[in-house]
């Protein structure tokens, strides 16, 4: 019989603990829903957002990876979003030149009084996502069901 | 492998009622090395705190994962309880199932599901985490506050008076602030020099307090305890150390043209000035963009005059190192200025004034020495119309305005037109306004007052317009209540003008690295628990810079962030977080890639003997990281290729086992 | 010129200048020469060799010899002498116990190339003029440069010496418009399909050898974390596309802003994988995001992705593609 479940990305979300994390608490204490399909991986900081943990979700069977932190300038250690940028920048214009779609990654800054931006977002990100389908440029098929 | 304990908080119905508690505890407690697993009503109560207790001393626990509201609201509590039973706090995490599960999804196994897939990314975490240990740092003894007004004035005096060293940064040449142009105070009418003048002197008078005038915060480094600022003394021409103040300078300049801004630029003043006679401190300043001599290099009255031999026009800025265990942000506000609004007239008619304006123009000492004359022909206005919320309270697509009420209009308002009440009986008062806001002590009598003894006609409506016609300010309005236009002849239109935090108070947040919100004003680090702390550690917030706020409110909060700071400096050591930066010397290439990014400096290289192959050695240089200076953001451990540089508590492998357990279904 | 370098090398090694050298012997075959030290005159008269075979960058070795202590007097060609500057910013080498003698450099043979023109056999090369003469077991034959050089000095960024403490040969100069992006520009300008086909193509032919990363000479780290098996990510062999893609991914990102794109990496590979398009891409990146940067130019430069400004591209800006 075939499957007609309707296809649910995964997508991590790694949220920086001082803005974009507050700004999901946010968007909670608001009731500002987004897709369940979303799970928030806390990080003190983007700037602790190594490439690694990027494809490592990529490998063990995420469909999107959003990387969300404070605004330029608002940084709680004053320049990690800054960094955190340039290896972004440079990380996803890679994965873009050897063809890996470039939407199934992002970079959000999101406040701490954010929290309608967090599931604006959110709900953009993850039909984006739905819309791209299932990873398969950087899928490791011995992590897939 | 660890032996860990499973708490599903219900937080009441907040949880419980999206997420199927029984089912997430009865999942999580299958998890590889979970023994024990349960649900329970409010985890954070005496009780739920207890259940935890006993689980850790009954099941011998080493790990604790409670699945409840955001780690930012509870995880400090479960940790101490952790604590208590000997078991190290870094050992719990929190999976949030409440601001990210239940409080979001509708759809109970949609959010039960989630639910367990959280709990079971907080338990892989615990398999990895170690127990840390928190390190100490010192704490400079000095509090700096930015910003010389009421707040920062009453902040420094408070901490002053617990016995610590102040500073107070102020950017123009007289400390005061705002208040030291206001004539007199709501509800009490009592006149506002009188009450902080004195304040000023004791803060001039009090030996713990230095003030920095004419001066900016140039750069912040360090952190809670250790900050060091470097603050720019700006060159005013003129040696405060010899400066008497006497003032024979600023009477006898030939240069007598210059918008006297203490004056709103009512009136004019001298290129060497003293904003006003009770100025603190009483130096004068040369005001570079206006003195002949420093412009064209001809005149130099003022050397020649000054007995004390004061006068500098070589003069240059300076740039003056201190070291401060805490800062207060007082930096305050401007009321916004009206020109955008043309239909208001204020940028084509001279006598549409702003509030602050009708403060000089009412005051003692100000450019009609306290009588009430419009600007334009010097006369006593008959009919007199305030406008209430000018940029304030806009809607958000209105780019012309603020969404915020500014708080202080509707009292000042009602001040001013009881005043002018009381002093003009002749004159008719008109307030526009789209509610009248009175909360405080005494402030709702003070607004009865003004109508019902002062006779003063509140309209609720707004006016739409105002030209001038022969000297006559053709004022449109319209009356919501009674549903009718009014046109008024007036001689004087007031406007009652947003607050806007000061320009400076950005980039000041910037280098302090303490959040903003959308309007510029500093955010507190709980909009009710925190309410004079910046997230950002050992920044205080103090008055107008934090949200609008009347002279009463600000003294009361800048006490506060006083009792803040001086908590802050009344210890000798300040406990570290311990999920700092280390690095693995095996792994250290000592390539500085580390080094770096490092926003705090706290990284250092040496050179280190290590065991070679066939019992040679090797000299390698290799990081360290400063535990007490590390903030623990992590910038390092990406930028280290080898990955010898890793971050406790927020390790590789322990995101990489949360990343593992989500994308796991 | 080899003899010119020798008899240098046996000069410096007999005033005490140093204690050994690093220059090239021959290898398994004449064409793949390799690295190595000599001590003595002898050893030199013996094993010395520098041609349009000698190609391996010296700059990497150093690390290891600094430790060893000593005095080392090391050739290196132009671009080489880039990979030692950014050995040096790292703090990897110590300039003080290296004696760096610069050498002039127009191009080294791709031996590939000289074999897809019929010339097998080879047992030695010799320059002369624009030409090589190969000498082989059938006779000497004799090429263009310009035809059999490899692509890395088609599209030389610099003939000018970063460092050296004296030259031997002629100084030449940085060339501006080197034409080594242009195959990075090709791949952009294809549709992402197109591009995941390439690359798949290219990647999927790795065999993790890793002579990428054994010869890099911003690789040296104490231990990779490809082998580290504590950091989670080690992988002996590639497994599947993947791993593939992460090793290569991840080796260009850690080498990213710190490649002086000197072409180690696809000269050793021996599936022909062009992996300095990974590198050059990266470059490009940062010329074009935070503009012009070649590591190794500069020492105390401070690197792209140790700095920072506060109105960088965002991320989703990255027009890099398609620009």
């Amino acid at each position: 019989m075939q499957d007609v479940k309707e296809f649910r990305p995964k997508i991590v979300a790694f949220c920086c603990n001082w803005c974009s994390y507050a700004g999901a608490d946010l968007a909670g204490s608001s009731r500002l829903a987004y897709p369940a399909d979303v799970k928030i991986i806390r990080v003190p900081c983007s700037c602790r957002v190594n490439p690694l943990f990027i494809l490592r979700a990529f490998q063990r069977g995420a469909d999107g990876v959003i990387m969300a932190g404070c605004h330029p300038g608002d940084c709680h250690y004053t320049s990690g979003n800054y960094f955190a940028r340039r290896r972004m920048t440079l990380l996803f214009s890679m994965l873009d030149y050897l063809g890996i779609e470039r939407e199934r990654t992002r970079v959000e800054w999101i406040s701490a009084a954010e929290g309608a931006k967090f599931s604006k977002t959110m709900n953009e990100f993850a039909a984006t996502v739905a819309a791209l389908g299932e990873n398969k440029r950087l899928e490791d098929l011995r992590c897939k069901k | 492998m660890q032996r860990i304990g499973v708490f599903i908080c219900h937080c009441g119905t907040n949880i419980a009622a999206t997420v199927d508690v029984k089912a997430v505890a009865e999942a999580l407690g299958r998890e590889p090395g979970v023994v024990f697993s349960t649900d329970y009503q409010y985890m954070c109560s005496e009780s739920g705190q207890t259940l935890m207790r006993d689980a850790i001393r009954e099941h011998k626990l080493t790990g604790v994962v409670v699945c409840s509201c955001s780690p930012r609201m509870h995880e400090t509590t479960f940790r101490k309880a952790a604590e208590k039973e000997g078991l190290n706090p870094y050992m719990v995490e929190i999976a949030n199932i409440r601001e990210q599960v239940s409080w979001i999804h509708k759809d109970v196994a949609e959010a039960t599901e989630k639910a367990i897939i959280l709990g079971r990314a907080a338990i892989a975490k615990v398999h990895l985490n170690k127990p840390l240990k928190a390190g100490e740092s010192p704490v400079t003894k000095r509090a700096l506050v930015i910003g010389g007004g009421i707040a920062g004035i009453q902040t420094a005096l408070d901490i002053a008076e617990a016995g610590f060293e102040v500073d107070i940064v102020e950017k123009e040449p007289t400390i005061g602030g705002k208040m030291a142009q206001i004539d007199k105070t709501f509800p009490t009418l009592d006149c506002a020099a009188c009450i902080l003048t004195p304040k000023m002197v004791d803060v001039a008078q009090n030996e713990k307090i230095k003030i920095f005038s004419y001066s900016e915060v140039e750069s912040v480094k360090g952190f809670v305890g250790n900050f060091k600022v470097a603050i720019r003394k700006k060159a005013r021409y003129v040696d405060e150390e010899k400066c008497t103040g006497c003032g024979i300078c600023t009477e006898k300049c030939p240069q007598k043209k210059v918008p006297n801004e203490f004056n709103m630029g009512l009136d004019t003043r001298r290129a060497i000035y003293i904003p006003f006679a009770q100025a603190v401190p009483k130096v004068a300043t040369i005001d570079a963009n206006y003195c002949t001599m420093m412009k064209t290099g001809k005149c130099g009255v003022c050397q020649k005059l000054c007995g004390a031999g004061a006068i500098d026009y070589k003069q240059q800025d300076t740039i003056v190192e201190r070291e401060y265990g805490a800062i207060v942000a007082a930096t305050g506000f401007n009321p916004m200025k009206p020109t955008q609004y043309n239909e208001l007239g204020y940028a084509t008619c001279e006598d549409v004034v702003t509030s602050l304006e009708l403060e000089r123009l009412m005051n003692a000492a100000g450019p009609t020495a306290g009588t009430l004359l419009r600007p334009s022909d010097k006369k006593h206005p008959h009919t007199i119309v305030f406008v209430q919320c000018v940029g304030s309270r806009c809607d958000a697509e209105n780019e012309k305005g603020k969404p915020y009420c500014s708080k202080i209009c509707c009292m000042y308002t009602a001040k001013h037109a009881m005043l002018i009440r009381e002093k003009y009986p002749d004159t008719e008062v008109y307030v526009f306004y789209i509610d009248v806001r009175t909360p405080g002590k005494n402030f709702d009598e003070f607004y009865r007052r003004a109508v019902e003894q002062y006779g003063v006609h509140y309209v609720k409506g707004q006016v739409g317009k105002v030209v001038e016609e022969n000297g006559v300010l053709k004022v449109q309005a319209s009356d919501l209540l009674s549903g009718e236009q009014l046109h008024i002849d007036a001689d004087l239109v007031v406007l009652a003008t947003a607050v806007e935090p000061d320009k400076s108070a950005r980039s000041i947040a910037t280098m302090l690295t303490a959040s903003m919100d959308t309007n510029d004003f500093f955010t507190e680090a709980h909009a009710k628990l925190r309410p004079v702390e910046s997230p950002t550690a050992g920044i205080f917030l103090s008055g107008v810079c934090q949200g609008p706020k009347d002279i009463p409110e600000t003294v009361s909060q800048a006490s506060a962030a006083a009792a803040k700071v001086i908590g802050l400096l009344a210890k000798d050591k300040l406990t570290c977080n311990p999920c700092v930066a280390e690095s693995d010397e095996m792994l250290c290439n000592g390539c500085s890639s580390c080094e770096k990014v490092c926003p705090y400096g706290a990284i250092t290289y040496t050179d280190k003997e290590f065991r070679g192959p066939n019992r040679t050695t090797l000299i390698r240089r290799v990081a360290s990281v400063n535990p007490a200076v590390c903030q623990g953001c992590g910038a390092c451990t990406v930028a280290c290729p080898s990955g010898a540089m890793d971050l406790k508590g927020f390790s590789n492998r322990q995101i990489m086992a949360e990343v593992d357990a989500i994308c796991k279904m | 010129m080899q003899e010119m370098m020798k008899k240098r090398a046996t000069e410096l090694l007999a005033d005490g200048t140093c204690d050994r050298v690093l220059g090239w012997a021959v290898g398994d075959f004449v064409y793949d020469q390799t690295p190595a030290l000599f001590r003595t005159e002898e050893e030199l008269q013996k094993g010395f060799v520098y041609n349009g075979f000698s190609a391996a960058n010296l700059s990497k070795y150093l690390v290891k010899e600094c430790r060893a202590g000593g005095k080392i007097a090391v050739f290196l060609k132009p671009c080489d002498t880039y990979s030692f500057n950014q050995l040096m910013a790292e703090h990897r080498i110590k300039r003080e116990m290296i004696y760096v003698i610069g050498i002039a450099c127009d191009g080294k043979a791709d031996v590939e190339k000289l074999k897809e023109q019929g010339i097998d056999g080879i047992t030695d090369i010799k320059e002369s003029g624009d030409s090589y003469v190969v000498s082989t077991i059938y006779g000497d034959k004799t090429v263009k440069k310009a035809e059999v050089l490899a692509e890395r000095c088609v599209a030389c960024k610099s003939r000018k010496h970063m460092v050296y403490d004296e030259l031997i040969g002629e100084e030449g100069e940085v060339i501006a418009d080197s034409g080594r992006f242009d195959m990075v520009e090709k791949l952009e300008a294809m549709t992402p399909d197109e591009r995941y086909l390439f690359w798949r193509g290219e990647l999927s032919r790795c065999i993790r050898c890793n002579a990428c990363r054994n010869v890099c000479p911003a690789c040296t780290c104490e231990q990779c974390i490809f082998d580290n098996p504590r950091s989670g990510v080690s992988q002996k062999a590639a497994a599947n596309s993947f791993e593939e893609n992460m090793f290569h991914i991840i080796r260009a990102f850690h080498v990213a802003g710190r490649c002086t794109d000197c072409g180690e990496c696809s000269r050793v590979c021996p599936e022909n994988i062009p992996l300095h398009l990974l590198n050059r891409k990266f470059i490009k990146d940062v010329n074009t995001f935070y503009g012009d940067y070649q590591a190794g130019e500069d020492p105390a430069a401070k690197p792209p992705l140790g700095r920072y400004e506060k109105n960088d591209i965002e991320p989703g800006e990255a027009g890099g593609v398609k620009a």
